[in-house]
């Protein structure tokens, strides 16, 4: 009795799984499938629309539909929840060393992913600019202005926050020119800078709302798309100044292969990080106040986002890794700079 | 003497003790009730209810309903039969049971969320690609079932899911999480009651020939119910509420896996404050509805909170 249903059971099943084994790429096409984005903070208005661009263009291409879903949260914390096990399809984070950390803790990702795709695979960059309160009425207009007495820098934490990390480091990047690369006053300089630093915050949406919500401060040290959306969210209460230098962010995308090989979306992955450099995506990227990598749509924006001199971190800190360990990691110059008050 | 008033203080001492009372009440309570509402509404109520119909919103509340539905049954059962054990009956161990009860309410809930994290993680100590292994034979079997007609709708999720066992950043991390949360508010609850009580009737219950579930449902259960329904009320108040261990487990997938107050905190972080407020303004309302109903157990029964911390 218990044979006679067995048979037919292990029929079925063995049935089922070569069935599976030979559906999946032959009806691809048809089933629907999706993919997840995990970002940082401050990209989610700027996805939702390259989503739903992608998703229309993929449809049209292979009749397939696709649902993109998106979660963030602070660059470092979602490196880690991916590491942790969160299916992330593509990771588009704030810095390469969040990725590189899913290459080295969890191997999700090859060591040479940064080469994948053009631009350091980074398809649109930002930089680190002031944010005042209207009218500047402290009269802020460049770094050397933020050591003054009675000036109040608002930055999130740069051992938690990757907007704080492209911070810190624009201004030491100031300071070092300023001073000839004596680093005993650019340390004094990032002293008296962190002196003046009343809260850290843990991410750049936290100071954001410290700054603009709570009033406190009279400087935000802010990446570039986030002071247009405070000018947007709170129309004639700040103003953004560009300072003589700053910094050249480079927020990297990575389609985390180890994740997408076992739900057989390598193919979309790829193809939905090679639509951000199209131009489509790059005019994206402009109106959402990210800084184009295509050169005649950056021209586009060139009055909204003005071309200032600015440093990358490949040439000024000798790449990521080196600046992480010189700067953020425990006993770095920020140990240094922030552990004297 | 009779008509002697209870307190000795003058009128304006009165005065100052009861309005500085009024004054907390209406500053810790009453404004941020107030400021809830009054910013859901800011911006009129078309911006209210279009908040709350937005498809995030409309799975964060989903999400929501669906951990409430599973933990509050569970706690239940599991505050009923573990109060009916600790305090009918002696035992040893029986003290520490009572301490691990309170386990939930002593750590704080990132840790309740963390440990899930180092249990089901990637790198975890039941990580998915090991549960997956194991569970294969399982995942056969419910693909194959599932193959019947009639079964589908039961097997096919189910084989889906033992063939890739999502747990944490999926629904079943967040519906443990909130099933550990809320562990101990029924138990808690049903203890000092059920010890108040003794277990006399019960005992006369047995002598007259009663028997376990007799008893259990005869006896024991009338006694406890208006303390069993006060339990549950606050176990699914704090069920739909929890942010912190939920938040952990959640990976804040946008539509899947981000409840109410994940969802609240993701507008608020957006700049979305109406939307926010009107979302919050749910969470508010059923603290003001669970606040209602835990009243009116009291108006019928005279129950005092039973010596809950």
């Amino acid at each position: 009795m218990k044979n006679i249903l067995i048979i037919p059971l292990l029929a079925t099943t063995l049935c089922t799984l070569s069935g599976c084994g030979k559906s999946v790429p032959s009806t691809e096409a048809k089933h629907p499938i999706s993919l997840l984005n995990v970002s940082y903070d401050p990209t989610r208005e700027f996805y939702v629309e390259v989503n739903a661009a992608f998703q229309s263009l993929w449809k049209s291409k292979t009749n397939q539909s696709l649902e993109i879903k998106q979660s963030h949260g602070g660059s470092g914390k979602q490196a880690r929840s991916v590491i942790d096990g969160l299916q992330a399809d593509v990771v588009t984070l704030a810095l390469a060393g969040d990725i590189d950390s899913l290459a080295k803790e969890a191997k999700l990702v090859p060591a040479d992913w940064q080469a994948k795709l053009p631009n350091n695979s980074a398809p649109y960059t930002s930089t680190i600019v002031f944010v005042v309160r209207k009218g500047n009425p402290k009269a802020i207009k460049d770094w050397a202005d933020l050591t003054h007495d009675g000036i109040q820098v608002i930055t999130p934490n740069p051992k938690t926050s990757g907007g704080a990390r492209w911070n810190y480091l624009a201004a030491w990047a100031w300071a070092n020119k300023e001073f000839g690369g004596d680093e005993t006053k650019v340390l004094d300089y990032m002293t008296r800078l962190f002196k003046n630093v009343p809260v850290l915050d843990t991410g750049a949406r936290a100071a954001t709302t410290t700054f603009a919500q709570r009033g406190i401060g009279d400087i935000f040290l802010s990446w570039e798309n986030e002071a247009y959306l405070i000018e947007k969210e709170f129309p004639g209460k700040t103003e953004i100044i560009y300072p003589s230098i700053s910094i050249l962010a480079e927020p990297p995308v990575a389609v985390v292969e180890k994740n997408t090989a076992k739900h057989g979306t390598s193919e979309v992955a790829k193809a939905y990080l090679e639509f951000l450099y199209t131009d489509e995506a790059q005019e994206l990227a402009g109106k959402h106040f990210y800084r184009a990598r295509n050169p005649k749509i950056a021209a586009k924006y060139h009055d909204k986002l003005p071309e200032i001199p600015l440093v990358t971190i490949d040439n000024e800190f000798g790449g990521w890794a080196k600046a992480q360990k010189t700067h953020f990691d425990d006993g770095g110059t920020f140990d240094k700079v922030y552990g004297t008050h | 003497m009779a008509s002697r008033p209870v307190t000795t203080e003058s009128a304006p001492v009165r005065l100052l003790l009861i309005g500085g009372a009024v004054a907390f009440l209406a500053l810790f309570l009453l404004l941020p009730l107030t400021a809830v509402f009054a910013e859901a509404f800011r911006k009129g109520w078309e911006v209210f209810l279009a908040a709350l119909h937005e498809d995030a919103a409309l799975s964060a509340i989903k999400l929501t309903l669906i951990a409430a539905g599973v933990s509050v049954p569970l706690n239940t059962l599991f505050g009923v039969a573990a109060a009916w054990l600790v305090t009918k009956f002696r035992f040893r161990g029986r003290s520490l049971l009572i301490s691990l009860i309170d386990l939930p309410f002593a750590v704080s809930p990132v840790i309740a969320g963390l440990v899930w994290v180092l249990l089901f993680g990637a790198r975890g100590w039941f990580p998915p690609t090991a549960m997956a292994d194991a569970f294969a034979p399982a995942a056969h079997l419910a693909a194959s079932l599932a193959e019947y007609r009639g079964l589908g709708w039961l097997f096919t999720d189910l084989a889906a899911w033992l063939a890739d066992p999502k747990i944490i950043f999926a629904l079943p991390g967040i519906v443990i999480a909130t099933v550990f949360i809320t562990f101990p508010f029924v138990a808690r609850e049903l203890i000092p009651l059920m010890e108040t009580q003794g277990s006399d009737q019960e005992e006369a219950a047995v002598t007259l020939g009663a028997r376990g579930w007799h008893i259990f449902f005869r006896v024991t259960l009338p006694n406890i119910k208006w303390g069993l329904l006060y339990g549950v009320l606050l176990c699914n108040a704090r069920a739909m509420g929890e942010f912190g261990a939920v938040s952990v487990v959640s990976g804040h997938i946008r539509g899947e896996t981000n409840t109410l107050p994940l969802h609240v905190e993701v507008l608020y972080n957006e700049y979305q404050f109406s939307a926010a407020f009107a979302c919050a303004t749910l969470l508010a309302f059923l603290a003001l509805v669970t606040l209602g109903m835990k009243s009116a157990v009291e108006c019928f029964t005279g129950h005092q909170s039973t010596g809950h911390k």
